[in-house]
């Protein structure tokens, strides 16, 4: 009996923590684990990029314009996946211009979920009037179409990078206020809630210290998600000529760039576009790893 | 019923003059100024542009003129286009059924593959079937759908020459658009090879803008379906001895298309923004590429009231599926 007891005392102890029992979950998940490792390379590359990369990402070798990549006739091994219209090396653009994504990914996910859980949270505990003025404000930002209201917004402010992550950013923000609201709502009426205000905590502990922890599950998914859709989005807006302009080596203006020589040269269109896939189905693996990993509802199921 | 209905409407009201607002301030700050870039490169007299900016009421309070944009967008004057001169609703009803046409077929393309695809990974679900097809949403899910559409011409257009780049349909073939909808205008014109030049300008367009939906519905369709087949009334029919095959394409499928439903209707605003990106590569004449067309030209107006009237559709769509949605299911309007 005492033997029984003191297992069990020992098994309760031995509750796995809340990063080991995440992580259990998440490995269950391969394609996740396959999404995290290429992202893993991916951020490196952003990280360390100039350094890998063989040549200079703005380089034109002007005697080696439009080379198609080594395994073709008439490719080399200084240039593995061929030049561009100028020259350029395709690979070295490649690697340089994941910090972009990259940075684009970070910038946006950053601003838009930490200015959506701040009003979220207030809106969760506001009163009704202004609780309904935020999310009609959401409304209206949700009513137009996310790439077309970019697009209009970088018009505005004026082609850049820097200018397509605001606009991004913008677009995406109602997404985390809507969740955290919602996550707000259902968990303010439970007991620890009460118990806690009773205790005398202010608003400000219960909004931050006691609500906000537990509602971090579905946001940590979105922002996975957005992090993609950022990506997404800064490409196609570099595509159209309102992203990071030329000579940037970022995927969607290169594939802007290389548009007029589809037909003569399919591998400065074929790669930067499968970098961006390659990128953004990482990251959208690893999402759905992660709802898995932290859904409650769906796990051993 | 009628509550939830009234309480829904009542929300659109105030959504309707924020959007309002917001298309008209957008142009307000957009740098540049209309009238000197309406005179283009030519320039403009002192007097002339004290003239015009009376004539366009630019020299009113900023109040003033959003009542009167908002006034006349109540009336459907949405102002006229700079470059076209033309009144904007006019041109966005001309362009409108281009798009239509592009995003309904691609709609179709999406449920008539995506719905079966749902159905056949939750009826396997964990094997091999089930595991091709969600890693394939997956990949269409993350999609740059801008190269996707550059893949496809490279295969189709350059490689294999079966599909046109650009445009509705071949030159060679005249009519007047009756409709606006190229299919029924060139089956209507009666010429001979109309109506397939027409279905090859179509075919691609509609993959690339359908492609995304399609990864959507089918993901939402194995998860619906998912849900619907633990149910208890299930395992009844199942239990009565009723055949795989009715379960699930009648008694699980009919419930699961609820979620889906809501899907495919909250997808206009997905397809007008992959309108955009796929208008412009294939020179599509519809209203995205109307839109990124006036951005790059400046034309305020068609810009302002192309917003506007964007939202409004959404908007108006969002409403309604979510009244249908509160029809077919009850426990929604008790919120």
């Amino acid at each position: 009996m005492d033997d029984a007891l003191s297992a069990e005392a020992e098994m309760v102890h031995d509750r796995p923590g809340r990063l080991r029992e995440f992580w259990f979950y998440f490995r269950e998940n391969r394609g996740a684990v396959i999404g995290l490792w290429i992202f893993a390379v991916f951020a490196f590359l952003a990280l360390f990029g100039p350094w890998i990369a063989p040549h200079d990402a703005t380089a034109q070798f002007r005697a080696a314009t439009l080379q198609p990549p080594v395994w073709q006739d008439g490719g080399t091994w200084s240039h593995i996946l061929g030049t561009d219209p100028l020259g350029r090396d395709m690979l070295s653009r490649l690697i340089v211009g994941a910090r972009y994504s990259f940075f684009v990914g970070i910038v946006v996910v950053s601003i838009a979920a930490s200015g959506g859980i701040i009003v979220g949270l207030i809106s969760g505990f506001a009163p009704k009037w202004l609780d309904s003025i935020i999310m009609r404000i959401m409304d209206i930002i949700l009513a137009f179409p996310s790439l077309l209201l970019a697009l209009v917004l970088v018009a505005i402010l004026g082609p850049s990078l820097t200018n397509a992550m605001i606009a991004i950013a913008i677009v995406l923000q109602p997404h985390y206020v809507r969740l955290t609201r919602a996550s707000v709502l259902s968990e303010r009426q439970k007991d620890y809630v009460t118990s806690a205000r009773v205790v005398g905590a202010g608003t400000l502990r219960l909004m931050v210290v006691t609500v906000l922890p537990n509602c971090l599950a579905p946001i940590i998914v979105q922002a996975a998600l957005s992090f993609s859709t950022a990506i997404l989005d800064a490409a196609a807006l570099g595509f159209l000529g309102m992203g990071a302009q030329p000579p940037t080596p970022e995927w969607g203006t290169m594939l802007a760039e290389a548009r007029e020589f589809i037909l003569r040269a399919w591998w400065v269109v074929t790669f930067p576009g499968l970098a961006i896939l390659v990128t953004v189905l990482a990251i959208n693996l690893m999402g759905d790893g992660l709802r898995d990993a932290l859904d409650p509802k769906l796990k051993r199921s | 019923m009628l509550k939830y209905v009234l309480s829904r409407l009542a929300t659109f009201i105030p959504t309707f003059i924020g959007v309002t607002l917001i298309s008209f301030a957008f142009i307000r700050v957009l740098p540049g100024d209309p009238i000197v870039v309406m005179a283009g490169e030519r320039g403009i007299t002192e007097e002339r542009y004290a003239q015009l900016e009376q004539q366009f009421g630019f020299d009113r309070p900023i109040y003033v003129q959003f009542w009167d944009y908002f006034t006349g967008v109540l009336q459907g004057d949405l102002g006229n286009s700079f470059v076209t001169k033309r009144p904007v609703w006019d041109e966005f009803f001309s362009l409108f059924p281009a798009t239509l046409e592009l995003s309904v077929c691609a709609m179709i393309f999406a449920v008539a593959l995506g719905l079966p695809a749902g159905v056949i990974a939750a009826v396997n679900r964990g094997k091999f079937f089930d595991r091709a097809l969600m890693s394939t949403a997956l990949v269409g899910y993350s999609m740059p759908i801008f190269w996707w559409a550059l893949l496809l011409i490279i295969v189709f257009s350059g490689n294999l020459g079966w599909t046109p780049v650009s445009g509705r349909i071949d030159l060679l073939y005249y009519f007047p658009n009756a409709t606006g909808f190229m299919l029924i205008d060139s089956i209507a014109s009666g010429q001979d090879g109309a109506f397939v030049s027409a279905l090859r300008h179509l075919l691609l367009p509609t993959i690339v803008l359908g492609t995304i939906p399609l990864a959507v519905i089918a993901r939402q369709t194995r998860s619906a379906m998912l849900e619907v087949l633990g149910e208890d009334y299930i395992r009844t029919a199942r239990a009565k001895g009723m055949s795989p095959g009715r379960i699930n394409g009648i008694h699980a499928l009919r419930n699961a298309l609820i979620p889906v439903i809501t899907v495919i209707g909250l997808s206009v605003g997905t397809l007008l923004a992959g309108a955009i990106l796929t208008e412009t590569i294939f020179s599509w004449p519809g209203i995205g590429k109307w839109m990124v067309d006036s951005i790059f030209r400046r034309d305020y107006p068609v810009v302002q009231g192309g917003l506007l009237l964007i939202a409004v559709m959404v908007m108006v769509v969002n409403l309604t599926v979510d009244m249908l949605y509160g029809i077919i299911n009850p426990k929604i309007r008790k919120r």
